[in-house]
C-alpha cells in the first residue's frame, strides 16, 4: 500500500492460560486516524501495548517507517529507536511527578534527544500553547486536572516530532465534563494531519474524528472499516449487536 | 536537693561531654550515614533493576548484616580481624561498621520505596525514548528517595544513638566520655541522664531539620 506506515503481522500474545490476541494483522497509513473499539478484554489495550514494546509479544512482525521489528524478541537498540519515533499517551497520563508541565515535555528532548535545554523549553512551551496550557507550564501533575494532566501527556507525545501517536484509552479515567478538551486536542492533532491509533470508548471520537475504526473480539479483529460505513452499514453480525448495545443506552 | 557539688559536676561535665559530642559523635553519624548511603542506593538498585549475580550477592549481604548484632559486628573488625593481621583504628573501624550495617537496613527502604514508584513512570520515561539509566536517575531514584526520606530520617536519628556502642572499641565518643566521668566522680545517675539529654537535644535538631527537608520535598505535592 502507498504511504504505508505501519504494518503489524501475526501479532499473538498469552498471559499464562488466556490467549488475549490470537494473531492480529493491521496495517496503518500515513494519516490516519484509526479508532479501536470493542467490549472490555478484547485485547485492545494489549494489542497497543504489544505494538509499543510496553509488553512483549509471543509472535508477531512489524514493518515501521520502513524498518522490520520482531515484536516478540526485538533489542533493546530496537525499541529505543522506535520509540524515538513514536508516541504514546496512557489512560493514567502517567506525567512525570517530579517534573513541571514543562519538565514533562522537555525531558524526553534534553536526556534522550540531546537538545539543548533552551530549545527544549521553546519547543515546549510552544506545544503548551498548542494544548492550551501555557499559563500552566510550572505546574506539577498534582496541582493540575485530569483533563490539564491528559493534554501535558499529549503535548508530551508531539514533543519528539513523532511518525504516530499512540492512544490508549486516553479519556476514560477523566470525569464526563473533562473529556472534552482532551478530545479537541485530538481532533486538531487529526485536523494537522497526525497519524494516530486510538483505543477509545467514546464513540462520538470514532464516528467524527477518526477515518477508519477497527472493532475487536476475543483477541481478533472482528471488522476493519472507514468509520463511515462501519457506523452506517457494518458487515459483521457482532458489529452490529455491539453497536445496538450504545444505541439502547 | 541537688548538691552544690553536683551541679558544679553536671556543669563541668556538661562541656567535657558535648566536645566529644561534636567531634566524634556527629563525624562518626554523618560519615556513616553518607556511606551508608551509597551502599543502600547501590544495593536497592541492583536488586530492583535484577541485575543477575549482584542482585544475590546484594541479597546475601543484607541477610549477613541485618541478621547479626551491630555489637558483634564491631567487636569481630575492631578485636577480631587483628588476628588475621588486619589492624584498623578505632574510628574508620567505626565508620566501616556502621556504614555497612546501616547500608543494609536502608538499602530495604530504598528498594521498598523503588518499588512504590508507580509502574506508569517509568514506562512514560521509555515512550519518550530515554534509557533506563536515564529513567532510573532523572525519573524514579528521585521519586523513591522523597518516598524514603521519612524512614531514612529515622535511621539517621536512630543511627546518632547507636554510636554510642562504639565506645566499647575505644572510640572515645560522648558516652565514653560521660562513662569516663562517672569512674572519677561516682555520680552514675546524674552523668548518665545528662548524656542522655545531650543526645535527646542532637535529635531534636535532626527532627528539626526532617520537617524542613519534608517541606521542601513537598514542594510538587502528593
Amino acid at each position: 500500500m502507498a504511504g504505508e506506515l505501519l504494518s503489524v503481522k501475526g501479532l499473538s500474545k498469552s498471559f499464562g492460560e488466556g490467549k488475549i490476541l490470537d494473531g492480529i494483522d493491521l496495517s496503518v497509513a500515513k494519516g490516519d486516524v484509526i479508532a479501536i473499539l470493542g467490549p472490555s478484554g478484547a485485547g485492545k489495550t494489549t494489542m497497543l501495548r504489544c505494538i509499543s514494546f510496553l509488553e512483549r509479544a509471543d509472535a508477531g512482525d512489524m514493518v515501521f517507517d520502513g524498518v522490520d521489528y520482531d515484536l516478540g524478541g526485538a533489542s533493546r537498540k530496537e525499541i529505543l529507536e522506535f520509540r524515538r519515533k513514536t508516541g504514546f499517551v496512557f489512560q493514567n497520563f502517567n506525567l512525570f511527578r517530579n517534573r513541571t508541565a514543562l519538565g514533562n515535555i522537555t525531558e524526553g528532548l534534553i536526556t534522550a534527544r540531546k537538545m539543548p535545554k533552551a530549545d527544549a523549553e521553546e519547543k515546549g512551551m510552544e506545544l503548551l500553547r498548542k494544548v492550551g496550557l501555557e499559563d500552566k507550564h510550572g505546574s506539577y501533575p498534582s496541582e493540575l486536572s485530569g483533563g490539564q494532566q491528559q493534554r501535558v501527556a499529549i503535548a508530551r507525545a508531539m514533543a519528539s516530532d513523532p511518525l504516530m501517536i499512540f492512544f490508549d484509552e486516553p479519556t476514560s479515567a477523566l470525569d464526563p465534563e473533562l473529556t472534552g478538551e482532551v478530545l479537541s486536542v485530538m481532533r486538531q492533532l487529526a485536523e494537522d494531519g497526525m497519524t494516530m491509533l486510538v483505543v477509545t470508548h467514546e464513540l462520538g471520537f470514532a464516528k467524527n474524528v477518526s477515518d477508519r475504526v477497527i472493532f475487536m473480539e476475543n483477541g481478533s479483529i472482528v471488522e476493519d472499516a472507514p468509520s463511515g460505513k462501519f457506523f452506517s452499514n457494518p458487515e459483521q453480525k457482532r458489529t452490529r449487536e455491539f453497536l445496538a448495545t450504545f444505541i439502547e443506552r | 536537693m541537688i548538691s552544690e557539688r553536683l551541679m558544679g559536676i553536671l556543669a563541668d561535665s556538661f562541656w567535657n561531654i558535648l566536645i566529644p559530642g561534636l567531634t566524634m559523635t556527629i563525624p562518626l553519624t554523618i560519615i556513616s550515614f553518607a556511606i551508608a548511603m551509597v551502599i543502600a542506593i547501590i544495593t536497592a538498585l541492583v536488586q530492583f533493576a535484577g541485575i543477575k549475580v549482584l542482585k544475590e550477592i546484594a541479597r546475601f549481604y543484607v541477610w549477613v548484616v541485618r541478621g547479626t548484632p551491630l555489637l558483634v559486628q564491631l567487636f569481630v573488625v575492631f578485636y577480631g580481624l587483628p588476628n588475621i593481621g588486619i589492624l584498623i583504628d578505632p574510628f574508620p573501624a567505626a565508620v566501616i561498621v556502621f556504614s555497612i550495617n546501616e547500608g543494609a537496613y536502608s538499602a530495604e527502604t530504598i528498594r521498598a520505596a523503588l518499588e512504590a514508584v508507580p509502574r506508569g513512570q517509568l514506562e512514560a520515561g521509555e515512550c519518550v525514548g530515554m534509557t533506563y539509566l536515564q529513567i532510573i536517575r532523572r525519573i524514579v531514584l528521585p521519586q523513591a528517595l522523597r518516598i524514603a526520606f521519612p524512614p531514612l530520617s529515622n535511621s539517621l536519628i536512630a543511627m546518632v544513638k547507636d554510636t554510642s556502642l562504639a565506645a566499647n572499641i575505644t572510640v572515645t565518643e560522648m558516652f565514653m566520655a560521660t562513662q569516663r566521668i562517672v569512674a572519677r566522680t561516682y555520680e552514675p545517675l546524674a552523668l548518665y541522664i545528662e548524656v542522655g539529654l545531650i543526645y535527646l537535644l542532637f535529635c531534636t535538631v535532626l527532627t528539626r531539620l526532617q520537617r524542613i527537608g519534608e517541606r521542601r520535598l513537598g514542594a510538587y505535592g502528593g
